[in-house]
């Protein structure tokens, strides 16, 4: 089964709507409730970067009978150094961004600790993409 | 998942229903539908929040409880009151003189619910103590809202604090009392809840976490108010009471089932109280999405202002609100002034109870599975969002679901069809 949900850069306000809504999906599938939290939680995380730190992308998600597939696709900035990214703390996010208690470099630590695969590429002035996968047994 | 049956005190009487909707589209859990003209409820999913009750225009939908003779089957008659219902009377009226009718009507002992409140609270935050890793934890007061979180927030069940509700605890305390302090057989003692709502009652007669209820019965608020109020109307203005000794209870305990009585005794850093089934709804789909960070400790009410929004109390529960603080005030400045301490009479008992405080597992039993094989899940709902696509998105609720995609989904369950639509024209099956 497959979804796509659009996120528009700074669109706070909106911020959790497509994790509500794969949530919604997964708790009709009979998956475990803490697979679907680990599911949600990283969503949520990839979301909110989308909004807070690219400008805007498109998630997709991709629901099998064993595993979710999520792909968040943003058109930019990019991010300089992946591994530098991936440890807690760490953190490019604006001081505007921070006041709203965002950026606090707690983003992609957080979605590797709750997903099976993680796969991040990014190219500097053209986007990022964040791939992860979560298997349901 | 949980598959016993479970009882509803909320019953619908067939006759009387008009099949009008109004409950389909006040239920929460959309538990409802209207099938040939008449509501019909689903178990399965069924809360007992009493939303439906609310909104019947017929009376269709009523209150099953015990026969109030059934306390004259026991020898010793326990009348197990929340203190919610002290509140239903004028102020003129003292406790003292309630629990006078209470044993004038057929009561032996008369006992607050929140007489065991400091056992509760110290409970709860030793739990929380005991267990930093779940966070938040939601409070199990409500029965409505352990039935809410069990059938539509099953990632949350992990969250409820296990612990016995006051109402438990206190029937713990009393049964406990009369078969030690005052010798009466087990069999002779029977415990009447005096409930506020209809979720106490579906807690008593098929309790969660717990094989068998400490409550023998249970009587609705209203009805015992009926009577407690005709023997005041009769006693007339000029009636001179005779003082009779009252639950010692702490400004605390009689605060309990208003919005926040937990919240303002809890340890917790950071916590909620919110009250109303659709606020508390709104609420946990954020917590289950961890949208809100830091937060401990949750005070969750099915009813506006809680208890005293009980379907079956009997005033609006603003009024009522006032008078528990203004009996809480009162008892406060007595705890003040010394004349009264926070001890109560439980204390005696607070080891036993202490040791008997946690209730069994509480598990999930989600409504929302489409199929057990999540292969079969996926294909129902591949269906699902088909006639999603065919359905006009009016929830107009005509076709007897209460929206256009409870409809779909009642259509790919075998319980509806598509011709239900009246938007559909009747050819065009799917």
């Amino acid at each position: 089964m497959h979804f796509e949900y659009q996120v528009y850069e700074a669109d706070f306000v909106n911020a959790g709507a497509a994790s509500s809504a794969i949530k919604k999906t997964l708790k009709q599938l009979n998956i475990n409730p803490q697979i679907i939290k680990r599911v949600v939680v990283a969503l949520y995380e990839a979301e909110v970067n989308a909004i807070a730190h690219a400008y805007g992308g498109t998630i997709y998600a991709d629901i099998e009978a064993d595993k979710i597939i999520v792909k968040v696709v943003d058109t930019g900035p990019g991010i300089p150094d992946i591994e530098w990214a991936m440890k807690e703390g760490n953190s490019t996010a604006s001081p505007e961004v921070r006041n709203m208690g965002f950026g606090a470099g707690m983003g992609l630590p957080n979605i590797r600790k709750n997903v099976d695969r993680l796969d991040v590429q990014s190219t500097v002035g053209v986007g990022t993409t964040v791939e992860m996968e979560v298997h349901f047994n | 998942m949980e598959k016993v049956p479970f009882f509803h005190a909320l019953t619908l009487d067939e006759d009387a229903c008009i099949g009008c909707s109004h409950c389909m589209k006040a239920c929460p859990t959309e538990a409802l539908r209207v099938r040939d003209g008449k509501a019909q409820l689903n178990p399965d999913r069924c809360i007992d929040c009493g939303n439906c009750f609310k909104v019947c225009p017929t009376k269709a939908i009523y209150i099953k409880q015990d026969d109030f003779d059934s306390i004259f089957n026991f020898a010793c008659r326990v009348a197990l009151v929340p203190s919610v219902f002290m509140g239903q009377f004028p102020n003129d009226i003292t406790v003292s003189r309630i629990y006078q009718i209470l044993k004038e009507i057929g009561f032996t002992h008369v006992i607050e619910t929140e007489a065991t409140v400091p056992i509760y609270t110290q409970a709860k935050n030793n739990y929380a103590a005991e267990h930093p890793d779940i966070r938040p934890l939601i409070s199990t007061f409500c029965p409505a809202i352990v039935r809410l979180i069990q059938v539509k927030f099953p990632g949350l069940v992990e969250n409820l604090i296990p612990i016995k509700a006051p109402i438990d605890l206190t029937a713990m305390y009393i049964r406990r009392k009369l078969e030690q302090q005052e010798d009466w057989n087990p069999e002779d003692v029977g415990i009447f809840y005096i409930t506020p709502c209809a979720a106490k009652i579906a807690a008593v007669k098929s309790p969660v976490g717990e094989e068998k209820s400490l409550v023998d019965g249970v009587i609705n608020m209203d009805s015992l108010f009926n009577r407690v109020f005709k023997r005041i109307k009769e006693q007339g203005k000029g009636f001179h009471e005779q003082k009779l000794p009252v639950s010692q209870l702490a400004a605390d305990g009689v605060l309990t089932s208003l919005t926040n009585g937990e919240r303002r005794l809890s340890n917790a850093k950071h916590s909620y109280s919110i009250d109303e089934i659709h606020n508390v709804i709104e609420f946990l789909e954020k917590v289950e999405n961890d949208e809100i960070e830091d937060v401990d400790f949750l005070e969750l009410r099915a009813c506006d202002q809680s208890c005293p929004g009980g379907i079956l109390t009997c005033d609006n529960r603003f009024l009522i609100c006032e008078r528990i603080f203004a009996r809480a005030r009162k008892i406060a400045d007595r705890e003040r002034k010394g004349e009264q301490t926070k001890d109560h009479e439980v204390e005696s008992e607070r080891n036993y109870l202490s040791r008997h405080v946690k209730v069994g597992e509480i598990r999930p039993r989600s409504m929302l599975v489409l199929d057990e094989d999540i292969t079969q899940a996926l294909e129902k709902m591949r269906r699902i969002n088909e006639l999603r696509a065919k359905l006009p998105q009016r929830d107009c609720g005509v076709c007897g679901a209460p929206t256009c995609d409870a409809l779909a989904r009642d259509i790919v369950m075998g319980e509806a069809n598509l011709n239900d639509c009246i938007f559909h024209p009747k050819n065009n099956n799917s």
